[in-house]
């Protein structure tokens, strides 16, 4: 690839900021140069978060009918699934999913609900009174 | 070992070839992105099922997180001090106590927790690399490699990063060189990490390493039944995209700075072959672009009708100019230099 062939579609999720990469200057030589994106990229990374936040708002609509609680939602926002999750928190990928139950929920140790706060990066509050983020 | 020259920021194309480059020069060994990326070895193509990243198999383009590191003290003889903690604030106080004493570090840290990223790029991934080199109140001064200025990080955050857990847990990874040796040489490390890198792609002992996982990812691809499940088969074709990471170009980005190795091996030597293969190696990367281009036509198709063969076509022939590349260098380089 050619310095001028380094696609410049400044794409909304790099907000501004450029990466670095190498390519062939006029003389052939590799040089380091930037690119402000590049749209096929960009289309496979919204296409997953698009995915994600279809499912948080699924999710969503679910919590306010007492069918799952606000960890399931705010995995989903924060891009995780529950395997990931798991991992971030340490528990089981078992225990997360139980976590959904409203019931299970409702009696969370605090440690727990602490933990899961500081993943999301929210308040305690704001996991145990839901609200949609936008 | 010399006095450190003042940490210049820089940036770079890839997190821990960018780290490990400043680092050194840093400490007086000048070398380029792409020699110190090519030297260690960095190049790789991975397809295993078996490990999992959210829900998808781990394709990489190049060689484990951590590689680079422990390349550069196997070929370029340099020293590292490294060292993971079980204790959160063992960590903090002794990066305190590094950095007021002049030493710049490379740290491991989680994205998701670095809030300088594009929100969109924070996912759960835990071998980010960046360098802090100072303190001012409760901020860290971070050189981040990927970022064409420095940052700042609260020591909150930065806590969080270095513990995150989960897949690749950094556990608070911290290094920096104690000792390089500037008579190190370099022409010899070359030839030798090339031949490791060939008999890599070309010989891994495994199916998913490799020409071979190339092949294997392509055959996949083929299975794939968007007919079936639309969603999972677009899904799929955009994770093999977006495992490139933070280098840009659709899997082409670690081809491209792998031909720039081989260019700048190549002239330093006096090698016509390298230059050669540095021109194939280039080739390789548009095919992996032309690759990209066509899973990202196929992600934003609303219908089924994409042609998963013609995808896993070009992935085919992204294997076969790989093949190419490495042969070229087994038979008109490898053979003619004295390595080891």
């Amino acid at each position: 690839m050619k310095v001028s062939e380094i696609p410049q579609d400044n794409v909304g999720t790099m907000q501004g900021e450029k990466k670095a990469l190498y390519a062939l200057d006029d003389r052939g030589i590799y040089t380091r140069a930037t690119t402000s994106g590049w749209e096929a990229e960009e289309v496979v990374l919204t296409q997953v978060i698009d995915d994600f936040n279809e499912k948080a708002r699924e999710a969503a609509l679910r919590v306010r009918t007492n069918e799952t609680s606000p960890v399931e939602y705010f995995m989903y926002k924060r891009w995780m699934d529950p395997l990931t999750l798991a991992q971030a928190t340490g528990l089981f990928r078992w225990q997360v999913k139980r976590h959904f139950k409203p019931s299970v929920f409702r009696r969370l140790a605090d440690g727990t609900l602490e933990e899961y706060a500081r993943i999301f990066g929210v308040s305690v509050e704001a996991l145990k009174n839901f609200h949609e983020e936008d | 070992m010399e006095d450190p020259r003042p940490l210049e920021h820089r940036q770079y194309a890839h997190c821990e070839s960018g780290v490990v480059t400043a680092l050194l020069r840093r400490q007086g060994l000048d070398l380029s992105e792409p020699m110190v990326f090519g030297i260690t070895g960095g190049l790789t193509f991975a397809y295993i099922p078996l490990i999992r990243i959210t829900n998808m198999p781990l394709i990489s383009y190049r060689m484990f997180p951590g590689s680079i590191i422990r390349g550069a003290v196997k070929t370029l003889g340099v020293e590292f001090k490294t060292k993971r903690y079980r204790d959160r604030q063992e960590a903090l106080d002794e990066l305190i106590r590094l950095i007021d004493g002049g030493t710049a570090v490379g740290l491991q840290t989680s994205v998701y927790w670095l809030p300088y990223f594009p929100p969109e790029m924070r996912f759960q991934f835990n071998a980010h690399n960046l360098i802090v080199y100072g303190r001012e109140g409760g901020e860290f001064l971070v050189s981040d490699p990927v970022f064409d200025h420095t940052v700042r990080v609260m020591a909150e955050d930065l806590q969080n990063a270095r513990f995150a857990k989960g897949t690749l847990a950094p556990k608070g990874f911290i290094y920096y060189p104690i000792r390089i040796d500037s008579s190190v040489n370099v022409q010899a490390a070359i030839g030798k990490s090339i031949k490791r890198t060939v008999h890599m792609m070309l010989y891994a002992p495994v199916p998913f390493i490799g020409v071979k996982g190339i092949r294997c990812l392509a055959r996949k691809i083929e299975r794939l039944d968007p007919h079936k499940d639309l969603r999972a088969a677009r899904l799929f074709l955009g994770h093999i995209v977006r495992m490139q990471e933070e280098i840009g170009t659709g899997g082409g980005g670690f081809r491209f700075m792998y031909a720039a190795f081989l260019q700048e091996a190549g002239r330093l030597l006096g090698s016509a072959p390298l230059g050669e293969a540095s021109r194939m190696m280039t080739e390789a990367g548009d095919m992996w672009r032309r690759f990209a281009l066509a899973c990202a036509k196929a992600c934003k198709s609303k219908t089924a009708d994409f042609d998963l063969r013609e995808i896993a076509e070009l992935l085919r022939k992204c294997a076969a100019q790989e093949k190419l590349v490495y042969s070229h260098l087994k038979s008109e380089y490898l053979s003619t230099s004295k390595t080891e």
